[in-house]
């Protein structure tokens, strides 16, 4: 790794100081162990990277699942000036508004145990997913223009789910300022074919089992109602839409680089100020992905309420399929925080990050205002996921975000080969979960030994104060890409 | 890596272990061998490349700030040809070629679910850690994918 100075600020954060051209310091939440293995790689150095950009606030910041990634580490958070701060594409992702999705049932795993197979057999038959796949909905030039201005909305409109949804949907599943104007032809060439899959990659739908509450009263306010239930996570994204933005703004960005008053530690940091042309412009196409990517997940969420309906010959009724929430992990907001202790508008970039809000925030639906804001943090194949509560450390030191997700600690490459001699689909198997996949090839990556356990970054968070533990589901049925 | 003085060996590029992604480190004669090989990489990792025909001929033009962005924004059209177009490449000809252009021609055919076969998808080019440089024998280049 690069030599990048460390020091120990307390039991979970670390700080890095600002050197050579950081303007802020460097703040990762970890603990020994982890700091131990991410000095391995060059995630740190990418904190510090983060922190040479204009207009950025207080901290370059790390979550407990942060590893290395291109220009942003991944578990990156930075929160940039409205005026003299800057945007970056890469700073939030290829995969725009990357999210998850949690919605629990009336149903008790003994009640779906005997058509658990079934289950997962349908919803691999009648999901799309897979390298570039493609779905039933081929959407007109003007239909998709809708899409990308009206987000899950759209999707309600045209009768997949309820509008009782949108309420449970960060943001309510739309992002203002969306200009299909300001889209290539080529994202939405892209984007006509692929809206309702699921894609390939880290990318799952799961069916879940409650396994442990920790706070009780928080879990049922979010619908959580006692260990054994089912529950069902989504994790996707814009698809190809939202890669060809993301694509497109960072090309234009690299190209204007050398334009720009102060030099870039990395090409892939390219970025543009906020209140400048080109900026506003990526912010316009990026609520587009945004919005894509909501009304994604909302048409998945509706046909995974009909096959378990059809599979299972129960009444819409009877399963009550909920949306507990969808949050986003890779976007960039401009979100109120208290600076100095004013409140202030700001661009908070969440690269593999989950907004939590603490109890009280105005952003929040009604019937979240009293417990805070639920986080999603899907684990690695096959682990299930976890259910936090946004609390007010959050709020007061990461802009209101928290990790996304277990972290990688092994490469792609490494996970395939350590990987050869086992069955994964077996040893999933053994430990009672059905899984099925379009590439062999993305369970061995996806292995589970190639993450972080997730109880660490979990218990980091929860330690640290950014969220509290509600609720662990174990996974029972999943479908990958 | 290269005794012959007039070809690299096969295959031509080396995967490299990052966390979340795939590098790739690419070797070439020279820039235009280095970045046709680059090109072929990105397809022989996604596909079995010995599947596809080169039936279907598409002209390329793209232009960069220097080489490096040029080898990212060559490589990124080769992926928007497949992502948009659903067009598999394997052979590639460079016939004009600066610091900040290229013009050619890649050779392929369109993706066909029931002859090809999809190993991975590479979802992305990034400008992250590109690199180029040259040894006494070879051109070596480095390129960070998004997978």
């Amino acid at each position: 790794m690069s030599d990048i100075r460390i020091e120990k600020l307390d039991e979970f954060r670390w700080i890095i100081p600002p050197a050579g051209g950081m303007r802020v310091p460097g703040i990762i939440y970890a603990d020994e162990r982890m700091m131990k293995s991410l000095e391995k790689d060059e995630s740190l150095g990418q904190v510090a990277n983060v922190a040479h950009l204009p207009g950025i606030i207080r901290h370059s910041l790390a979550m407990p699942d942060i590893h290395w990634g291109y220009g942003f580490p991944i578990g990156g958070v930075a929160a940039f000036d409205m005026e003299d701060g800057i945007i970056s594409p890469g700073g939030v992702g290829y995969d725009i508004n990357c999210g998850v999705r949690l919605m629990v049932t009336n149903l008790q795993f003994g009640e779906i145990r005997e058509r658990l197979k079934d289950l997962v057999i349908a919803l691999f038959r009648d999901i799309p997913a897979g390298v570039g796949s493609e779905g039933p909905i081929e959407l007109s030039p003007d239909e998709e223009k809708r899409v990308l201005r009206e987000g899950a909305g759209w999707a309600v409109k045209l009768g997949y789910g309820s509008g009782g949804d949108l309420v449970t949907i960060e943001d309510g599943g739309r992002m203002e300022g969306a200009d299909p104007s300001c889209v290539s032809e080529r994202a939405l060439e892209r984007g006509r074919r692929q809206l309702g899959t699921l894609g390939s990659g880290n990318h799952f739908l799961e069916i879940e089992v409650v396994d442990k509450i920790f706070d009780r009263k928080i879990a049922s306010t979010f619908g959580l109602m006692a260990e054994g239930q089912v529950a069902v996570a989504i994790h996707t994204g814009s698809r190809g839409f939202g890669h060809q933005v993301c694509d497109d703004y960072l090309a234009r960005m690299v190209k204007r680089s050398n334009k720009l008053d102060f030099p870039l530690p990395d090409r892939q940091l390219a970025c543009a100020y906020i209140a400048s042309d080109e900026g506003k412009e990526y912010m316009s196409a990026m609520a587009c992905a945004a919005n894509y990517a909501w009304a994604n997940r909302q048409i998945l969420t509706h046909w995974t309420r009909q096959i378990f309906e059809k599979t299972l010959h129960m009444s819409p009724r009877e399963i009550e399929m909920r949306l507990v929430y969808d949050v986003c992990h890779n976007i960039a907001k401009i979100e109120e925080f208290p600076v100095a202790s004013r409140k202030r508008k700001v661009c908070v970039h969440r690269k593999g990050a989950t907004r939590a809000l603490p109890p009280q925030h105005p952003a929040l639906p009604d019937v979240y205002h009293e417990v805070g804001q639920p986080v999603l943090i899907p684990g690695d194949m096959g682990t299930g996921s976890y259910v936090l509560a946004g609390a007010e450390k959050a709020f007061e030191e990461t802009f209101g975000s928290c990790s996304h997700g277990a972290g990688r600690v092994m490469s792609r490459g490494r996970a395939i080969r350590e990987s050869r001699n086992k069955s994964i689909v077996k040893e999933m198997a053994d430990r009672g979960i059905v899984i099925m996949a379009a590439g062999e090839k993305t369970i061995r990556e996806e292995m589970p030994d190639a993450y972080k356990d997730m109880e660490d970054v979990v218990n980091i968070v929860h330690r640290a104060g950014l969220s509290r533990k509600v609720a662990r589901l174990r996974a029972v049925g999943c479908i990958k890409g | 890596m290269n005794k012959k003085r007039n070809r690299v060996a096969f295959p031509p590029y080396r995967i490299f272990d990052h966390t979340a992604d795939l590098g790739v480190e690419i070797y070439g004669i020279n820039e235009r061998d280095l970045f046709c090989n680059a090109a072929f990489a990105v397809f022989d990792i996604m596909t079995d490349i010995n599947l596809v025909h080169a039936r279907k001929e598409k002209e390329i033009f793209v232009e960069g700030g220097d080489l490096e962005e040029l080898l990212v924004n060559f490589l990124r059209e080769m992926l928007y040809l497949y992502n948009g177009e659903g067009l598999l490449l394997k052979e590639f000809v460079i016939s004009v070629m600066d610091n900040f252009h290229i013009k050619g021609i890649a050779k392929g055919e369109l993706f066909s679910r029931a002859r090809h076969r999809m190993n991975i998808e590479i979802k992305a080019i990034t400008y992250h850690w590109v690199e180029i440089r040259k040894t006494r024998e070879t051109w070596i280049g480095r390129v960070i994918f998004d997978v």
